[in-house]
């Protein structure tokens, strides 16, 4: 099961502060990010691209997205 | 559309709407606009503000059809793409205050960033001051996000929420149509305008708004940020934004060049002063506020035009922050700072310190 980091409804820059804070404790592994705006989608897959983590699917819900990013 | 989004959305999709905004900014001085600001979101807003008679500053009268170019172009750019998302509820009051100090700072300096970025490129080295005193404050802004400031969660809404500052900016475009300037007169219908100074400079409504509405569009479709990319810089060490900003100063010299609008000196700069200090500190006051909103001006014109009724109220922040300005003494100059803008920049510094200590949210 992924770890769940909800990110929905708050604005730039805190779903990447999130995303990137939660990378750092787990190091690898998948992590499913809620968001609800696309610039939030685009700028949390580009910071987890940044540490080496791969965006392995973006999936629409409930009006916002879920991106699943993992590291082996 | 799909193609253009993913375009626009890249390292060098950035790029070229940095470069589309240095160019045109500059090329829109040449067409009418005053120096140094083909666009200047803070002096724009206050220029609206004067328009509408909340502040009686005579010389900086005009409603700026680039504002409204860039809400409706951004609306448009997001209902195309399907990224028109209303939403509101994250500390609207908080972002109106923030949108009120934000201004007041940028006119302590004559200019926001976009503007303190086309002045540098122009050859104004006061704006060396002001861009530093930017990075200064969204640096500071970067150690409250550290800490765990936060503005909280907004919530989706109604369509009509969204719709509400297009709407003003197309109300407001109305008045212009209604109501355009006469020659020599200070008012017409109800609008007022300057015959004189800053205000009475602007290119022709058409190039004016024609321009607003493409870099609306871009900017929006580029999440373009011009706070984003000092505080993404320093706090992730992503460059994307940057990237952006350093192609419209690049791009703004060149056309500067090109066009005869290169003087560079610190001395005779049109519509800036040379008290270092508060052109250091006004934008201190500028960037820690931006930071703590989430966006730099521009950047909240655009999401506003998405939908974000949040960013909307910071809009409302800084019109109302202008005509404090004016109101108040509160705006500087090309003499120097008003006799209350001093104390009106350590007011907002201690306010937005206030905001940045106490919304934190713990871990």
């Amino acid at each position: 099961m992924p770890e769940i980091v909800d990110a929905s409804g708050l604005s730039c820059p805190q779903p990447v502060l999130m995303t990137l804070n939660k990378i750092k404790v787990l190091n690898k592994g998948e992590i499913e990010v809620l968001v609800d705006t696309d610039t939030s989608k685009e700028n949390v897959s580009r910071a987890a691209q940044s540490q080496g983590w791969e965006v392995a699917g973006v999936t629409e819900s409930g009006g916002g997205y879920k991106i699943l990013i993992k590291k082996e | 559309m799909r193609q253009m989004k993913n375009f626009l959305g890249t390292q060098w999709g950035i790029i070229s709407v940095g470069a589309f905004i240095g160019v045109f900014a500059s090329l829109l001085q040449k067409w009418g606009n005053p120096g140094n600001m083909g666009v200047c979101v803070a002096c724009f807003a206050r220029d609206i503000a004067g328009a509408l008679g909340l502040h009686r500053a005579g010389v900086v009268q005009y409603m700026r059809p680039e504002i409204i170019g860039f809400v409706l172009g951004s609306l448009v750019a997001a209902i195309a793409s399907r990224e028109f998302r209303p939403r509101v509820g994250s500390a609207p009051i908080v972002r109106f205050v923030l949108g009120v100090f934000a201004m007041i700072g940028a006119l302590v300096f004559l200019g926001c960033p976009w503007r303190a970025m086309l002045r540098l490129s122009a050859g104004d080295w006061n704006a060396i001051l002001g861009l530093l005193g930017l990075i200064g404050g969204i640096w500071v802004g970067t150690l409250f996000l550290k800490g765990g400031y936060n503005l909280g969660r907004s919530n989706k809404t109604y369509a009509s929420v969204g719709w509400i500052m297009p709407l003003i900016m197309l109300g407001f475009l109305v008045l212009l149509f209604m109501f355009p300037q006469i020659d020599g007169e200070q008012k017409s219908g109800v609008l007022f305008y300057s015959t004189k100074g800053p205000g009475a400079m602007h290119a022709s409504i058409a190039v004016s708004l024609i321009i607003g509405l493409a870099i609306g569009f871009f900017a929006q479709r580029s999440r373009f940020c011009t706070m984003g990319a000092f505080r993404d810089l320093i706090l992730f060490r992503i460059p994307h934004l940057f990237y952006g900003v350093l192609a419209l100063i690049a791009f703004a010299f060149l056309t500067s060049l090109i066009l005869g609008q290169f003087h560079p000196g610190f001395a005779k700069q049109p519509v800036a002063h040379n008290m270092h200090l508060w052109n250091f500190g006004g934008m201190v006051l500028a960037g820690l506020a931006f930071c703590l909103a989430g966006g730099c001006p521009g950047r909240q014109l655009f999401m506003a035009g998405e939908g974000d009724g949040d960013a909307a109220v910071f809009v409302l922040g800084m019109i109302v922050g202008a005509a404090f300005a004016h109101n108040f003494g509160l705006a500087s100059s090309p003499k120097g700072v008003g006799p209350h803008g001093i104390a009106a920049v350590i007011i907002g510094l201690l306010v937005c310190t206030f905001f940045g200590l106490t919304m934190r949210q713990k871990a």
